[in-house]
């Protein structure tokens, strides 16, 4: 069993739902990332989301588009993010995603970004812009070093699709609340509730959801449909905005915020 | 992924359906002006001294670039998937202006995407949209151009897909974009072959065509496939292809993925993509379509590469001899005319797609060549 899984069978056993943050690795360098992820995981973060920088970053909205570009500005790679991990492996045991565009994989080398990542402990790909119908060559280079490969399905994916989808993924499909791209929003969808009842009816897997998600509120009403909950943007903003020890500081609140209407009452 | 699924079936029914190849080709001939024009270019064939040079007037397509073909036919479309807003990404400003035509034409509302860079360099066409009706929305992020235009164009469809269309102006792009802008542009190619057959009775021993996207280079290249037809594709060499300012994607690019498509790019050797640059800025892309590094690849077509100053030479040379202003993209293919035409004899001949007209480029021409708007 992965260490995703574990993480969700604890919770699941607890009564618990996973805060799963996000933030581009890089940005504004390694070492505040490196302060950052172990800061999120000691306030409750359950796994964590590393974004790999790329110059045209699709699925993203301007916060993480920007953040992106800050990280490619301190030359910031693949390599350097997995080396990043290899590094936090030490110091943490809760679960690294990477979560990257496919082609910086595919110039590394996808059997070579497998092996590598699974050795410096990575869990997990999220690649927003690999359909499960290119995925083929990647999962099975993903499979044969047990990594999770994670697949995201939209309020625009049928029945079908979905349930297809449950299939295919590991460790958790990962719900996008909005049609759309990354980004902090006020307001989700009204009809997200009733759209992840349906999914949470076609999939056995664990369900995430993210996009847009921004304040506790949000994830206190979404807590009760999902086995997790992913929040970007609105930390990537802080990045943006802060720096140091109060930066630090401020993720760490925020997490906790975050966390607390995901404990079991 | 849906949003591509949603088109991909529905533009197999569709398009194959009588209604609609008569809609289209009832709009092609009253609207467009289609068939365009093959035409001799008789001193443009004595300057070169070589082979006979016809140019496929795309030029004196409505809007004056061949981009009308694909907008059209996707409009089309769109109208009947029951979509009511068209977006669009441009460069040089020609397929935003063909997409606020077509969007104009259906009663459909029109959003544009264009790089401020490009908005500066290209401000005819965007006072061209905007007359149109189009709302043009400038893109800051990246290298301020085409591919950003692309990438917030992306960005927008998959958070309005259930009623807008995006209409991709070039064969790049995730599937079905490549298949369906080559099948609009291939009009190009079937009109061309008709032409010349009536006219000589006869194949052309080459075609020319240049290639950012490449989707004037394919609608002519495709419906030759079979035909023993030599295909040159003419990339922008920019400053030149050893400097870091050119978009030359299939001389001097590798395979990578771009845009859901896999395809020659420029990019690091971190997967990161690197900015084009041409002074034709339906040129300045960094990937290609698909098809073309596929004809690459197996061989089947020739891909050069020609720089901004050699470009310049080859829009003096067909003002000049033919009092035609070409697009800056097009006057890519006839400067390589020169290199080309003395390789063959006066019995062959080569057939140049002039995918636009010039008119939008003069400023940028003007500026470059030091030509004063002064009378003398």
């Amino acid at each position: 069993m992965s260490r995703i899984n574990k993480v969700f069978k604890k919770l699941r056993a607890k009564g618990e739902k996973a805060l799963i943050p996000f933030i581009t690795a890089g940005d504004p360098d390694l070492a505040t990332t490196r302060s950052l992820v172990l800061e999120m995981a000691a306030q409750g973060a359950d796994i964590i989301e590393l974004g790999v920088p790329f110059s045209d970053p699709l699925a993203d909205g301007p916060t993480i588009q920007a953040s992106s570009l800050r990280a490619m500005q301190a030359g910031v790679h693949l390599e350097d993010v997995l080396n990043l991990t290899g590094d936090l492996r030490g110091h943490t045991q809760t679960p690294l995603i990477l979560m990257g565009y496919y082609n910086p994989m595919l110039q590394y080398g996808l059997e070579r970004t497998a092996t590598t990542a699974a050795a410096r402990g990575v869990d997990g790909f999220i690649i927003p812009d690999l359909p499960p119908e290119e995925a083929s060559t990647w999962r099975v280079a993903a499979l044969q070093v047990k990594l999770d490969t994670i697949f995201l399905a939209a309020p625009t994916s049928n029945a079908e699709r979905i349930k297809h989808l449950g299939r295919l993924t590991k460790g958790f499909l990962y719900y996008v609340s909005v049609t759309g791209i990354t980004g902090a929003r006020t307001e989700l969808p009204s009809d997200l509730v009733e759209s992840l009842a349906q999914v949470r009816s076609l999939v056995k897997c664990p369900l995430a959801v993210g996009f847009g998600i921004s304040t506790p509120e949000q994830v206190a009403n979404l807590a009760p449909y999902v086995d997790g909950v992913v929040v970007g943007s609105a930390i990537v903003q802080r990045v943006a905005r802060l720096k140091g020890p109060e930066l630090i500081k401020e993720v760490g609140d925020f997490i906790a915020a975050l966390k607390a209407p995901l404990r079991a009452k | 992924m849906p949003a591509l699924s949603e088109l991909d079936e529905a533009y197999r029914k569709i398009h194959r359906t009588t209604e609609f190849r008569q809609e289209l080709a009832w709009y092609f001939k009253s609207y467009v002006g289609r068939p365009t024009p093959l035409y001799f270019a008789r001193r443009l064939t004595i300057e070169l001294g070589g082979a006979q040079i016809f140019l496929k007037r795309e030029d004196l397509a409505h809007t004056g670039a061949h981009k009308i073909n694909n907008t059209l036919g996707q409009g089309l479309l769109a109208r009947r998937m029951g979509k009511t807003r068209l977006i669009a990404e441009t460069g040089a400003g020609q397929h935003g202006v063909a997409t606020a035509t077509v969007a104009a034409l259906l009663g459909l509302s029109c959003d544009v995407y264009m790089g401020t860079e490009d908005i500066r360099r290209q401000r005819l066409n965007v006072i061209r949209m905007k007359l149109l009706g189009a709302t043009v929305v400038p893109v800051e992020s990246g290298s301020r151009t085409l591919k950003d235009a692309l990438n917030d164009a992306i960005r927008d469809w998959v958070t309005n897909v259930r009623h807008t269309h995006y209409v991709l102006g070039s064969v790049g792009g995730p599937h079905p974009y490549p298949m369906i802008v080559r099948d609009f542009q291939s009009v190009i190619g079937r009109e061309t072959r008709a032409q010349l057959r009536r006219r000589t009775g006869k194949l052309p021993q080459c075609l020319v065509a240049c290639v950012g996207g490449g989707s004037n280079a394919m609608g002519l290249f495709h419906t030759f496939l079979d035909d023993p037809v030599r295909f040159v594709g003419v990339d922008a060499a920019g400053h030149g292809i050893d400097s870091s300012y050119h978009s030359a994607t299939l001389v001097a690019g590798s395979l990578g993925v771009l845009h859901g498509a896999f395809s020659y790019l420029l990019q690091d050797p971190w997967g990161n993509i690197q900015e084009a640059h041409s002074l034709a800025p339906g040129l300045d892309y960094p990937g290609v379509g698909p098809e073309h590094s596929f004809l690459k690849d197996q061989g089947r077509a020739e891909y050069v590469a020609v720089t901004d100053a050699e470009a310049l030479d080859g829009f003096n040379l067909l003002s000049r001899t033919e009092g035609i202003l070409p697009a800056l993209e097009s006057s890519h293919a006839i400067a390589y005319l020169s290199k080309l035409a003395p390789e063959y004899s006066a019995e062959d001949i080569i057939i140049v797609n002039l995918s636009g007209r010039g008119d939008k480029d003069v400023e940028v021409v003007a500026e470059a060549m030091e030509v004063s708007g002064e009378p003398h």
